[in-house]
């Protein structure tokens, strides 16, 4: 199969937290998407997706995703966004407006101040749903040179990546998911099932009760310690903000330890695909996954 | 002691309006089950926030008690308690209605006001400055733009223009 044939040209979407507490997720993805044939176009002026500004007015937020999609469209690309939260809304947004001509008009009125039009064309998914549903694990599986056997891995899900179910067409059940799974074991390491697997990371109250989201995040962390994993797997750069960098802060607030590594699914992949676990940015973890190298025998 | 609570026809008006966001439609179907609420990841950690509870206030339309408190700005909008509703009622759309309104009403939680404030000025979250720019380039990604006027444009017009 020739992969130019199915796949959409994409612009990568970073949001806001990527470019700047995220770049090892940026970095992992783009290699792993280059080693996959896949081309992304550079948008520089994508601005915030309009997911924060929802619980403010609606109407706001629903703009500034629109804004986004016309930037796409100009450029005649669908959208690949790696932040579960920027998915949801673009996601949304887009599917409201392929369909909804006088809201369309309405959005239009505002983006004609700004030189933009929307015509509704723009898909919008996140780079897991890409992996899985147009490049497949079998072409994945052909990349591996490095299979991780002997990792267990635990995945994080979080929330806007299946739900709400109505806008993601059934691709996968947001109660009980196995893309993720599927996308680890494919490197022949062990995804680890656990109970409240589909548990919130908590992320999205940090701002607004900071004790209150670490409680949240600190739940799911007592779990995964019990599991004995090597790493969590997540595909959010919110997830990581919650699970990694505010790792150390939990363990301080609540007298405990954890010490788990936290690698994007891109990084998982790109171990498996033989790639320098520098170029992945794996430097830039903060809780070094020393351990987790050594095992494969890879140093950082 | 319970205090007792006194339903007015201008009461219902806020049921109403709640009703006729997207996602309140099946507002009414709610049989109090409490299925939202068993799967909350908030509620799992605080008693403040309630999903069932905030249902039963918005249906006997206790506005004041609802848009002042600061559990409607406590949903983590996970979704879940949407996806487990067996009466199809979208209590994380209901919440973000109420919240638009709380925000229409002139009441707003001073940590999303901040970053309405920043979004509009830097067009995301987190300033990029020279300095990210330059750390980006050192690691072989494409430069951001810094600023994002179109978001003043956009912002001057609707329900946060007078978010500054």
């Amino acid at each position: 199969m020739n992969l130019d044939n199915v796949m959409n040209r994409y612009a990568l979407f970073l949001g806001c937290t990527i470019p700047v507490r995220g770049q090892n997720y940026e970095l992992s993805t783009r290699k792993v998407a280059e080693a996959l044939g896949m081309e992304f176009l550079h948008i520089p002026n994508f601005s915030c997706c309009g997911y924060p500004m929802s619980s403010l007015d609606q109407e706001t937020a629903e703009l500034l995703a629109a804004r986004n999609l016309a930037l796409a469209e100009k450029e005649g690309a669908d959208i690949c966004a790696i932040c579960t939260a920027c998915t949801g809304v673009l996601t949304e947004t887009a599917k409201e407006l392929a369909y909804n001509e006088e809201k369309r008009g309405k959005i239009n009125d505002h983006l004609k101040d700004l030189g933009l039009a929307y015509r509704g064309g723009v898909k919008v998914k996140h780079f897991a749903r890409i992996l899985y549903e147009d490049v497949g694990l079998e072409k994945i599986a052909s990349k591996i040179t490095r299979r991780l056997e002997g990792l267990r891995i635990a995945p994080h899900y979080g929330c806007h990546f299946l739900k709400p179910r109505e806008i993601y067409e059934g691709f996968d059940s947001p109660e009980n998911p196995h893309t993720l799974d599927d996308l680890i074991e494919v490197t022949g390491a062990v995804s680890v099932n656990y109970m409240n697997k589909m548990r919130c990371c908590g992320g999205a109250v940090l701002a607004v009760d900071e004790n209150l989201a670490l409680k949240i995040t600190k739940e799911k962390l007592d779990q995964i310690r019990e599991l004995g994993v090597d790493a969590i797997c997540l595909i959010c750069p919110f997830c990581s903000v919650m699970y990694e960098s505010n790792q150390k802060k939990i363990e301080t607030t609540f007298e405990t330890k954890y010490e788990i590594p936290v690698l994007y699914l891109p990084q998982i992949l790109g171990l498996a695909m033989g790639m320098d676990p520098k170029d992945l940015g794996l430097n830039m973890n903060r809780v070094r996954p020393k351990t987790l190298l050594e095992k494969l025998g890879v140093g950082v | 002691m319970v205090k007792p609570i006194r339903i007015t026809r201008n009461a219902l008006k806020f049921r109403d309006e709640v009703l006729k966001t997207p996602g309140g439609e099946n507002l009414l179907k709610c049989y109090a089950c409490g299925a939202c609420t068993a799967g909350c990841p908030v509620r799992e950690v605080e008693e403040r926030y309630n999903p069932r509870r905030i249902i039963r206030m918005v249906l006997l339309g206790m506005k004041d008690e609802v848009l002042r408190s600061d559990f409607i700005w406590l949903c983590s909008t996970c979704h879940t308690c949407s996806e487990r509703c067996p009466q199809g009622v979208h209590l994380s759309s209901i919440m973000r209605a109420l919240k638009n309104i709380a925000v229409r009403e002139g009441i707003v939680h001073p940590s999303f006001a901040l970053q309405a404030k920043t979004i509009r000025e830097h067009g995301k979250l987190y300033e990029i400055e020279d300095f990210d720019n330059k750390k980006r380039a050192r690691m072989g990604l494409p430069e951001l733009e810094k600023k994002c006027p179109d978001l003043e444009i956009l912002f001057s017009s609707g329900a946060l223009k007078n978010i500054k």
